[in-house]
């Protein structure tokens, strides 16, 4: 997730990174993982102590007045859990797909590269 | 390249969702997607979140997902059925090929698919669905899941930070912090391939498969490996890792 400020919204942070902020902490599936002084204050996120409890990366490029903050490790493993993330990505004419809309189906999802 | 395998099984409740992974978004994957028409999503993801949502590191990977959106197999190396697959030295072809082409369609000669097996097992799985003996635990998917250290998350961050930078314009900026992403994320190749062929390459198809050093002006690349040494130095046939039932 890429941030211009080193806060974020609490929609846009649970948008981006498929955590939701509940009152028992920040949930994933069947996980949670309690926040304690990295609850969000009212609708504000700071990535650095959200970092710092769910594991996640966070860079900071000053020149470019960026963060960057990479995905939680907790486990160790790319996978939290096995529900599927909910993937939304635009198509060739830009049009935004969600891939929970084919629930339903069996699904191969195939990543590729032209190059 | 999955087209037909989708239409044999659409009826069945199969669906295929492809997406074309690079920092150069739609124009440079249009051409490979309007080669034939394509009936099933197919999407673009420019900052590959293919990495950091499903553990994705390298192309082609397929993701198994059942009616209920759970995943029964997580990335791995889903090559295109055997019928139906390119051959892949046809695409860097021509007639008078630099020796770096030639070089490169030998080691890609050598790579290694699992077509047969990965076909097989798919066409098991949508017949037989939970019943299949190639759908796993929710325990076993998370288990064959990437590993992901702290370093890992650090280096996705620099590799979305550099994919902006690059769209933005600032390729410098970008290059240090694909740099850092390749360091920290050892085991994605798909992050160096997508470094390396938006490096200068010779006009024409080859352009974005060249991924190294133009002749003569090798002190001008910019990262420490490329793809023919790394492939060399890894050995080709173990390029893609075998398929496990």
């Amino acid at each position: 997730m890429l941030t211009t400020s080193a806060t974020v919204d609490r929609a846009t942070f649970e948008a981006r990174t498929g955590w939701q902020l509940k009152p028992e902490g920040a949930c994933k599936g069947e996980i949670c993982v309690p926040l304690g002084d990295a609850a969000p204050d009212g609708d504000m996120v700071d990535l650095a102590a959200i970092a710092d409890r769910l594991g996640m990366g966070l860079v900071h490029d000053e020149a470019a007045g960026m963060w960057a903050l990479g995905p939680e490790t907790l486990g160790g493993r790319a996978l939290a859990t096995a529900e599927a993330p909910n993937l939304t990505l635009p198509d060739l004419d830009g049009n935004e797909f969600e891939l929970a809309s084919l629930r339903g189906n069996k699904v191969l999802l195939v990543a590729w590269s032209p190059y | 390249m999955w087209q037909a395998f989708r239409d044999e099984h659409v009826d069945q409740g199969f669906e295929v969702v492809t997406v074309g992974m690079d920092t150069l978004g739609a124009e440079a994957c249009r051409p490979f997607m309007e080669a034939a028409p394509l009936s099933h999503p197919s999407l673009i993801d420019q900052h590959h979140r293919m990495a950091e949502l499903f553990g994705v590191v390298n192309i082609p990977n397929g993701i198994w997902i059942d009616e209920q959106g759970m995943i029964v197999r997580p990335a791995e190396t889903a090559p295109a059925p055997p019928s139906l697959a390119p051959e892949r030295t046809s695409r860097l072809g021509g007639d008078a090929m630099p020796e770096r082409v030639i070089e490169m369609g030998a080691e890609a000669a050598k790579i290694q698919y699992d077509r047969d097996s990965y076909e097989a097992a798919l066409r098991d799985w949508i017949e037989k669905g939970a019943d299949s003996e190639f759908a796993l635990s929710p325990d076993e998917v998370i288990a064959r899941s990437r590993p992901r250290s702290t370093d890992t998350s650090l280096g996705q961050a620099h590799f979305e930070l550099a994919t902006q930078l690059e769209l933005d314009g600032n390729h410098t900026a970008a290059v240090s912090h694909f740099a850092k992403a390749h360091e920290l994320v050892p085991d994605n190749f798909a992050y160096r391939r997508q470094a390396w062929s938006i490096e200068p390459g010779p006009d024409g198809p080859l352009r974005r498969f060249w991924q190294g050093p133009m002749t003569g002006a090798e002190a001008d690349w910019p990262y420490e490996g490329d793809w023919l040494a790394e492939t060399k130095a890894m050995g080709a046939e173990n390029y893609y890792e075998p398929f496990v039932p």
